[in-house]
């Protein structure tokens, strides 16, 4: 029997058995579906995240004071006072990898304008700051290297606050607010962010020069932390060993002494980061992926039935002509059959169940072009496999015996 | 005469456990181009045992069979398939129709199984065979659809389809009552009379007297072997049977 004969008759086997044949690939299509759907939702929480971690900073690193694994009875790291701005231009300076670095401090307090006011983080940095930090003036200007330097009283504003502060939508540059009763002058407005993935609004900032911070509102000679970028992704690693270099060398630290400063890289994080998501994605997949398997058990299960039904059918086929191993085909081809066309609807209903979920949910959903491509190929070879033994059987039935079968 | 069918010193045992059967102890059997063969016999007797192994559906364990000048008796299953699908047609007691496939499908099934023949020339066959059989207004019925004996119809439609050498009936008219039988009977003879070679296996004496020659089976030997004589013409016999008021 030729290729086209045999999926004919595999066919109009199918058509005969319409209802049994719709619920043996429901099986199959629940299975495929919440594959998708369940790595769908493992793969856009991954997106979500990374994005989020990119609209950090771009090609990010950074460096903490002190060191967190040896917590206990040594200091906590915001104790330590170890860097400082000496820290930053030695980087500048012994750093090729780096391409722009800053110094960071953070202190919380309230805006005030007018009659409103709003609680809010001012951060220092200098002009390289907003590179680093992937922030985008949409009005105004940036901070410039005398600003940084001279301890002036400008600041660039986020949206939130701007919006707390002036009104939705305005634009507040040129006017002065307070913070913690200085007040500073707007040169710019940032452009949104929005929230990240733990809901914090990224928008709700200001940004001064880092000496204002550090002189006008905390009195302090260390800084917080120093935020660089990397000249490319690829480059972070290398960069990454240049700052500790380089560091150590300014903290003047023998080489039995730990680092009294940690460095952590943006890719680092969003490894840690999409790790979670990695293992939800595996957790989901793996589940839907038994339905699939139970689907596959529930073929192999009608298609033994069918052989049985069969018999005699098996017997009229061989007596006509059929070989063994046109019956063995036709069978195959019918678990097939089964399992794909089960898989393909299963593919839409996925795609349907993953637009829905992310509609009602608000969840980021992005359905991933290799799970419906590896789906269909687990239909295959579930039809393949889960209909072998029932074709087996049908094939090597004896004809006289299948014709009598009653 | 061509012989269709040479079957020489034929024997066949079945092992049942440690038991032997033997159900055919050395059978000599020939029949020609034309003939239109009952074989009868009490069950037990051999005679669907030679039916299987003249279908190749079975084969013998010692001695020859030449089906249409070829040895037949040491092919492998897959030979015998298409020997099956090329040179013999099958008519069975339960008719054996797929379901829920219409008539015209269950007919062109054998040339399903042979690859050299196209769609159009599969339908235009099967559609000829219906009408031979007498149900050209019947073929996009469905088995359960059609009476018994156009269902039988249908299975010697089906047999016809692939121009066979040889018609093997076994038990074709079992299922029937008496004036289907004739009805289906007047068919076959109509066919041997289109030079059809028949061979029918029955139990039946007023059957079997509408065939040309009668070979009786008795524990696996041929004990008789005669030429009919004041044979039996089945479309005579259906209009002398009283007509039934229903």
């Amino acid at each position: 029997m030729n290729f086209g004969n045999l999926i004919k008759v595999a066919l109009l086997a199918l058509k005969r058995n319409k209802m049994r044949s719709f619920l043996t690939m429901l099986g199959i299509i629940i299975g495929v579906a919440s594959v998708i759907t369940m790595l769908a939702i493992g793969q856009g929480s991954k997106k979500s995240i990374q994005e989020q971690i990119a609209s950090m900073g771009s090609n990010m690193l950074f460096v903490m004071p002190g060191s967190m694994r040896f917590g206990g009875v040594q200091q906590g790291n915001s104790n330590t006072q170890s860097l400082t701005v000496s820290d930053v231009q030695a980087i500048k300076n012994g750093c090729d990898a780096v391409i722009a670095v800053s110094p960071e401090l953070r202190s919380s307090g309230q805006a005030v304008f007018g009659n409103s006011n709003w609680p809010t983080t001012i951060y220092g940095g200098n002009e390289e700051y907003l590179s680093i930090r992937s922030w985008e003036v949409i009005s105004g200007r940036n901070i410039t290297d005398e600003e940084a330097r001279g301890s002036s009283k400008v600041c660039l504003i986020g949206r939130t606050v701007a919006d707390e502060l002036f009104g939705e939508g305005v634009d507040p540059t040129g006017e002065t607010i307070r913070f913690a009763k200085i007040p500073f002058k707007i040169i710019g407005v940032l452009k949104e962010k929005g929230q990240n993935s733990m809901g914090q609004d990224q928008d709700d900032v200001l940004i001064a020069p880092y000496t204002t911070v550090q002189k006008r509102l905390l009195a302090q000679s260390h800084i917080q932390s120093i935020q660089m970028s990397a000249r490319s992704a690829e480059d972070s690693d290398l960069a990454l060993a240049q700052v500790e270099e380089v560091l150590r060398q300014s903290h003047k630290l023998r080489d039995n002494e730990d680092n009294d400063f940690e460095i952590r890289s943006q890719e680092e994080m969003a490894t840690t980061m999409t790790s979670i998501t990695d293992i939800l994605t595996i957790l989901l997949g793996a589940i839907a992926g038994i339905s699939l398997l139970v689907g596959g058990i529930g073929i192999m299960n009608i298609m033994y039935v069918s052989v049985t039904e069969r018999t005699r059918e098996i017997g009229l086929r061989m007596s006509i002509g059929g070989r063994g191993l046109d019956i063995l085909l036709q069978f195959l081809l019918e678990s097939i059959m089964l399992s794909v066309f089960g898989g393909l609807v299963g593919v839409l209903f996925g795609f349907g169940a993953s637009r829905i979920l992310a509609a009602l949910t608000s969840w980021p959903v992005s359905v991933m072009w290799s799970s419906v491509i590896m789906s269909f190929v687990v239909c295959t070879v579930i039809g393949v496999f889960f209909g072998w033994y029932p074709a087996r059987r049908a094939a090597d039935l004896d004809p006289i015996e299948a014709l009598r079968y009653e | 005469m061509n012989a269709i069918i040479d079957i020489k010193t034929l024997k066949k045992d079945y092992y049942v456990g440690e038991v032997t059967v033997h159900a055919l102890r050395g059978v000599d059997l020939t029949i020609s181009q034309g003939e239109f063969v009952a074989i009868m016999g009490a069950s037990g007797s051999g005679k669907s045992t030679i039916l299987n192994i003249i279908g190749c559906l079975d084969r013998p364990s010692e001695g020859d069979y030449y089906l249409d000048g070829v040895s037949v008796a040491k092919m492998t299953k897959n030979e015998s398939a298409a020997i099956r699908n090329r040179k013999i047609g099958f008519v069975f007691q339960s008719y054996n129709l797929l379901a829920r496939t219409s008539a015209i499908d269950n007919v062109e099934l054998p040339l399903m199984y042979n690859s050299g023949i196209k769609a159009r020339e599969r339908r235009e066959r099967a559609v000829a065979a219906l009408k031979a059989v007498g149900l050209s207004d019947r073929m996009d019925h469905m088995p359960n659809q059609l009476s018994g004996g156009q269902q039988q119809r249908v299975a010697i439609a089906r047999s016809l389809v692939n121009d066979p050498v040889v018609i093997l009936a076994d038990e074709a008219t079992g299922n029937l009552d008496t004036r289907t039988s004739y009805e289906i009977m007047s068919l076959f003879q109509e066919l041997n009379r289109q030079g059809k070679t028949i061979v029918f296996v029955t139990h039946e004496s007023d059957i079997a007297r509408c065939a040309t020659r009668n070979i009786v089976f008795r524990d696996g030997h041929i004990i008789r072997e005669e030429e009919v004589k004041n044979r039996l013409d089945a479309a005579e016999m259906l209009k002398s049977l009283p007509v039934e008021e229903d």
